[in-house]
């Protein structure tokens, strides 16, 4: 799925350069559910980004299947994420002027669907996350849970090869946290996905196949 | 998804869409009022020049007044005066009547050579010329002390006769003077095409024709007719001539009155008025309105000392609260349209990019699930330019409701044209009185009254023409709408919305998807 060969990022922050990612090299194949843990500052969010074709690494390279991230322009780019990727934020990040339903859709905008197509999916994908019921609510009008399923059915919507999760459970209590993670898993399994999650919880990064520690911008496997 | 997420932005962002649609509605609004205004005021000021200058009529030719030319139309002191010799008027036994009436050219209007006319002619997209005399017409009647009879009596300089004076209006050494003066314009009679009597209609009577050249024969101003009670058929001293009424006009505008109280053939004003081969202005009309400007530069050029003035030239010799009008109108007005359209435009600008800024985490996520800058830019674009509709149709409402506000209100404004030939439409019949103490001084061998006084007895009263300033005229101002005016506020609101929208979207497109979600995370 990704190789990842001497990825280094650098920053500037305040006038001062910041090393996020120092010469990663990194293979994770198909089907594979991956957790990445570190301190804060470690890399983490970096490194996501470069996976999720959301930045481009300073120097080195980063493969998906056969396209090379690192080397497409910002138009290619946003066509890889509108069809291969998949996002789950900490936050929801749901537009909240939108329903459930329409949020669920926005991820198919991108693509060539009609709009009875559209909604079929978006409601297909709704109800694969337990919210057949609450297409027509705001996300103002759903639980911390509720919004968290409606942001995995809009990332799984298109049916993308890879899901990347960024903290999915970091904004819920313990109970809804399992809930998120039992269904992650659940879809990871019955989908076949490559599924990345970046986590500080223990709790959740023990559910992986595989764990991976950054620290100071390099990755090592936790065995 | 693009209408949805339109409509959804739209309707939860509420405040923010009011806020944007109420600052364009304003400035639309006032946009079309003023421009109705404006369009209003400029038919005013048209139907002010027309009903002076005529239709058609694009340039004027005028001579502009010298010390000279000034002083020599004037009498010795510096006044106008009449000269009555000693067997002037009729013995009424109580007193003299004298009755005279004298034509001349009006004050501030200064004459010029006739073959400016032909010279006008010859310039290139001349379509028809025009030339006319503008004069004043003076008369004086009343009665007056019998200085004969009253032998040396009446010689003491100031009244010092030891004999109470006798005689005059009063039986006591008074006078009464009736002093009426209107305006005539000696004008071609066949020519009709352009000038003064080309933009009236006929109330009574005939028009001017080839054949009244040289004939004393007047076509009387409606309102002045009215006024001295004149009906064709009738008689009217001019210049100390009887000349018969042969038509009366009035000016197509509702309350307008025509340029001079009265019209008679050019040749026979220019000869009582002893002004031969002269005239006060000529009227042209171009062939094409482009011709205007270059018209007007060869006229310069062919008459140097004269002053070539077009109907935009002319706009502004337009005097009164009309005057005061059309310059609040283009000045408050327009600068007002300009600001507050600004303003809105800014507040407009200013709302997108903040929601923009506010919307980042929104736009990222858009991005980070596969959003392209276009579509995003899109969106914002599209969320501005029906926020300005939406102003802009409500401003279009306000507008129209208050321009019908002004058309219902229809205040009547005054316009009058402060030069010439203004000067030559002056209205009779403001009355003045006065009083002397003293008798005339020099009686016995004849009275001289004139600009600088010399008037004596034991009291007198007299009747003065006062002349107006200009030729008022009242007009009922109306504000059309437009299609175009219409047009131009649709435009401005879809302009509007897309400088918010392009602003905003260029901002939402520079944010970088990691960039927007690292700063929210």
């Amino acid at each position: 799925m990704y190789t990842l060969t001497n990825v280094t990022k650098t920053y500037t922050q305040s006038k001062r350069n910041v090393t996020a990612l120092n010469n990663v090299t990194l293979d994770i194949p198909d089907g594979q559910l991956v957790a990445i843990q570190g301190p804060t500052g470690g890399g983490k969010s970096t490194l996501l980004q470069m996976l999720g074709a959301l930045d481009r690494p300073t120097s080195g390279t980063v493969q998906l299947e056969s396209s090379s991230l690192s080397g497409l322009g910002d138009a290619k780019l946003t066509a890889i994420r509108a069809t291969e990727i998949g996002f789950v934020f900490q936050g929801f990040n749901l537009i909240p002027t939108l329903t459930a339903q329409e949020n669920v859709e926005t991820a198919l905008a991108p693509l060539k669907v009609t709009a009875a197509e559209r909604k079929r999916r978006a409601a297909e994908a709704l109800a694969s996350v337990g919210l057949a019921d609450r297409g027509n609510h705001l996300p103002s009008e759903l639980s911390g849970g509720q919004q968290q399923r409606v942001a995995i059915a809009r990332a799984l919507v298109k049916d993308p090869d890879v899901l990347l999760a960024d903290e999915p459970t970091g904004n819920l209590d313990e109970e809804t946290r399992d809930e998120i993670m039992d269904l992650l898993e659940g879809l990871w399994r019955d989908r076949g996905l490559t599924l990345i999650i970046v986590t500080h919880d223990s709790a959740v990064a023990k559910r992986a196949q595989r764990r991976l520690h950054i620290k100071h911008g390099q990755v090592k496997d936790v065995a | 998804m693009f209408g949805t997420y339109l409509r959804r932005e739209l309707v939860n962002r509420r405040k923010q869409t009011i806020i944007i649609a109420v600052g364009m509605a304003l400035a639309i609004a006032l946009v079309i009022i003023v421009n109705s205004v404006s369009s209003g005021v400029k038919d005013a000021q048209a139907s002010v020049l027309q009903a002076v200058y005529g239709v058609g009529t694009d340039i004027t030719v005028t001579q502009p007044a010298t010390a000279e030319t000034a002083s020599a139309q004037q009498g010795p002191g510096g006044g106008r005066r009449f000269d009555f010799g000693a067997g002037a008027g009729t013995d009424t036994g109580a007193g003299r009547t004298v009755n005279t009436s004298r034509l001349e050219p009006t004050r501030g209007a200064t004459v010029m050579d006739s073959t400016a006319l032909t010279t006008v002619t010859k310039v290139p997209n001349v379509s028809a010329a025009a030339a006319v005399l503008s004069l004043t017409n003076t008369s004086f009647s009343g009665t007056l002390p019998n200085f004969q009879q009253r032998g040396e009596g009446g010689r003491g300089q100031g009244g010092t006769s030891s004999a109470p004076p006798t005689g005059g209006a009063d039986g006591a050494g008074g006078s009464s003077f009736t002093v009426d003066s209107f305006s005539v314009i000696g004008l071609d009679p066949a020519g009709k095409s352009v000038g003064p009597l080309s933009s009236v209609t006929l109330s009574g009577g005939r028009a001017f024709s080839s054949a009244d050249k040289g004939k004393d024969v007047v076509v009387l101003d409606a309102a002045y007719a009215k006024t001295q009670s004149k009906a064709v058929g009738d008689t009217v001293t001019i210049g100390g001539t009887e000349f018969t009424v042969v038509g009366i006009v009035a000016a197509t505008g509702s309350d307008s009155t025509t340029a001079a109280n009265a019209y008679i053939p050019l040749d026979v004003a220019q000869k009582l008025s002893a002004q031969t081969d002269k005239i006060s202005s000529v009227y042209v009309t171009a062939k094409s309105s482009n011709d205007i400007a270059q018209i007007k530069a060869d006229l310069t050029k062919a008459l140097p000392t004269a002053t070539v003035s077009t109907q935009a030239d002319l706009a502004s010799t337009v005097s009164g609260s009309l005057g005061t009008a059309g310059d609040l109108i283009a000045n408050l007005g327009t600068w007002l349209s300009i600001i507050v359209l600004a303003a809105a435009f800014l507040i407009a600008i200013l709302f997108t990019i903040s929601g923009v800024t506010r919307r980042t985490r929104e736009f990222g996520t858009l991005k980070a699930i596969g959003w392209s800058n276009r579509r995003i830019v899109g969106q914002v674009a599209g969320e501005s330019v029906v926020q300005g509709v939406i102003g802009g149709v409500i401003g279009i409402a306000v507008g129209l409701i208050g321009v019908l506000v002004v058309n219902l209100v229809a205040p009547t404004l005054s316009g009058g044209v402060g030069n010439g030939f203004a000067d030559a439409a002056g209205r009779v019949g403001r009355e003045a009185t006065g009083g002397s103490t003293a008798a005339p001084g020099g009686a016995g061998t004849g009275s001289g009254f004139g600009g600088a006084g010399g008037f004596g007895g034991g009291g007198g009263r007299f009747e003065a023409a006062g002349r107006t300033a200009a030729s008022t005229t009242d007009i009922v101002l109306h504000a059309p709408v437009t299609v175009w005016v219409i047009l131009i506020a649709v435009g401005l609101a879809v302009l509007g919305g897309l400088v918010a929208g392009a602003i905003g979207g260029w901002r939402a497109s520079r944010l970088r998807p990691a960039a927007a979600l690292r700063s929210v995370a």
